[in-house]
């Protein structure tokens, strides 16, 4: 057991003192022979939404297990909240609520008793609040009316939403969440949406493992992409989305010289599509782009600007089609 | 987090139906004394069944008696088994071990409640031994082994030492199965393999020829909770069953612990 004064010292180094809620460096796992993570290096601003991002087998989750100390790391190290893990798991993990690779709980009891297991099973808090801690839990993914229900008995994302309650049995410095969108219908994906956003808007660091890509580019301020155990690329949401891919679209009747123009200018790949030219900005201003058409005589009909879609980015990172990484 | 964790094990089903088999023994076997119109003749039969007729007290020891080879046992090795390999296949374990429950202090609360639970079983064959003995059989001073006799008062709290005795000496084997449960994430896996251990030590224990493994094994000193009902009280081999459990606790329950704080945990 931490001592009390060691957990309190995680808990007072308030938001903000720590840059990084997580900071992983050079993180290796091996199975056997197989690499599951290979040579991860991620940081997570303290703050931040920051979506995991990778498709399956990609070695999310076990770095995610790495995170809160169920795996042992092969090689590389792992902070959370500043301190190291597995070492601190016992100071750190109090305040880190997690959702790891589905809900799970034990089918004879009901949500209320499973609730109080996991809140009678560690530190913090007073045995009194407890069934406080509970009620309020329940009512924030709105199981209260089946909280007597047996867990067998609950859909999957009545199970889903139990998960998320466990993880806010107390206030958190960290959310990690695996998939939390899972089995949930459209209802039910927004009340994350908006969960999370109410927990980073009180300055909670939300960690999301996610392949649902339109969810990430809602709620995300940060990305990261994995494939086959390592980093393809991370930094800031809109940063990721701009690395040297936006396109401008002129919409014209006179596409062949509006290609000569742009080429002229060193924009990359120009083709004709329809009644409209692309092209890569590759770094150029839209404006400086209409200007120079407009002059050498080209009839703009219409310019915009594409950026690729978060979509574009991962199949780009990770490679199209269905096979899953072995 | 001891009360939460017991309140899981025996609100479940299966724990439920367990002990109300083992409180089922002694009852059909006082049912069946009583419809068959009397006892085995003194000296047949399982040890004690012969005195239930003239004495219900000894429903208790009979049911114990009966329990001890395979029931109690077995009981004892679905509660082990399934107390961290149960976890792991629910998933639970890792929910536990991030609240964090600490591995180590998580270990020793699984194990104190597989050692109330055999406890709690035992005592459950007792009791139900000495209810259905009460209710079909006269009851009263009991006439002990030795021939010399105590009070029913007296009787009746030897019976329930002797239960205790019998709990006590399911530890060695609830800490080889918790052992073998930190090993798989298969539970069932877990308590066959330590019902296996059971069933070997049965076995060696019938081979004159490995007669010098007989006082070390699990189960060779488990019928001296029969020499309780002795005057005084025969406690060397007690003693040594005892004992043994001990050392078996203290090996298996290291080698546990030692699997399980550094074990990475997947399921």
């Amino acid at each position: 057991m931490p001592t009390p004064t060691e957990a309190a010292r995680v808990g007072s180094d308030a938001a903000g003192s720590v840059p990084y809620a997580i900071e992983i460096e050079g993180l290796s796992k091996r199975f056997g022979a197989a690499t599951v993570v290979d040579d991860l290096t991620l940081s997570v601003p303290s703050g931040s939404v920051f979506g995991f991002l990778g498709p399956n087998g990609s070695g999310k989750t076990t770095t995610i297990r790495m995170m809160l100390g169920l795996v042992r790391p092969t090689a590389g190290s792992v902070a959370v909240l500043g301190r190291a893990m597995p070492q601190a798991s016992l100071s750190v993990l109090p305040h880190v609520g997690a959702l790891v690779e589905g809900p799970a709980f034990y089918p004879w009891l009901s949500g209320r008793r499973n609730l109080g297991r996991i809140d009678a099973a560690g530190p913090d808090g007073r045995r009194a609040d407890r069934s406080a801690r509970i009620e309020n839990a329940l009512e924030r993914v709105g199981l209260t009316a089946a909280g007597d229900k047996r867990y067998r008995a609950y859909s999957l994302g009545m199970r889903q939403r139990l998960a998320i309650a466990a993880t806010l049995l107390r206030p958190r410095r960290l959310l990690v969440l695996d998939e939390p969108a899972n089995g949930l219908d459209p209802q039910g994906t927004r009340e994350i949406r908006h969960l999370v956003r109410e927990l980073a808007a009180d300055g909670t660091t939300v960690f999301l493992s996610s392949h649902l890509l339109a969810e990430v580019e809602q709620v995300c301020t940060h990305v990261a992409v994995i494939h086959l155990g390592r980093l393809m690329a991370q930094g800031p949401l809109a940063e990721l989305g701009d690395a040297g891919y936006v396109k401008l679209r002129v919409e014209t009747h006179d596409a062949p010289l509006a290609v000569a123009v742009l080429t002229r200018m060193g924009l990359g790949s120009p083709a004709v599509e329809g009644s409209a030219v692309v092209a890569v900005l590759n770094g150029h201003e839209p404006d400086e782009c209409c200007r120079e058409l407009v002059l050498a005589g080209v009839g703009v009909r219409s310019l915009t600007t594409l950026r690729p879609s978060l979509e574009d980015t991962f199949v780009a990172l990770t490679g199209e089609g269905f096979d899953v990484a072995g | 987090m001891l009360p939460a964790e017991l309140a899981v094990v025996f609100r479940r089903l299966r724990t439920q139906a367990v002990l109300l088999v083992l409180a089922a023994i002694p009852v059909a076997l006082c049912v069946a004394l009583r419809l068959s119109g009397g006892g085995p003749e003194a000296g047949e039969g399982p040890r004690f069944l012969d005195q239930v007729t003239h004495n219900g007290v000894f429903a208790a020891l009979a049911g114990l008696t009966v329990t001890l080879p395979i029931f109690l046992p077995l009981g004892a090795a679905v509660v082990a088994g399934d107390a961290i390999a149960g976890e792991a296949s629910l998933g639970t374990l890792r929910y536990l071990l991030v609240r964090p429950a600490g591995r180590t202090r998580l270990l020793l609360v699984k194990g104190l409640t597989v050692a109330i639970f055999c406890v709690v079983a035992a005592l459950t064959v007792a009791f139900a031994g000495l209810i259905a003995g009460a209710a079909l059989f006269p009851i009263g001073a009991v006439t002990t082994l030795s021939g010399t006799t105590v009070s029913l008062g007296a009787g009746t709290v030897r019976a329930l030492g002797a239960a205790l005795v019998v709990g006590l000496s399911l530890l060695g084997l609830a800490a080889i199965g918790l052992f073998i449960s930190t090993l798989t994430d298969a539970p069932v896996g877990a308590i066959a393999a330590t019902v296996a251990i059971v069933i070997i030590c049965g076995v060696v224990d019938t081979v004159p020829q490995l007669h010098a493994l007989h006082p070390w094994l699990l189960t060779h000193w488990w019928l001296a909770f029969g020499d309780l009902l002795r005057t005084p009280v025969r406690w060397t081999d007690v003693q040594r069953d005892l004992v043994l459990q001990l050392g078996y606790v203290v090996v298996f329950g290291t080698a546990a612990w030692a699997r399980f704080t550094t074990k990475d945990v997947l399921a």
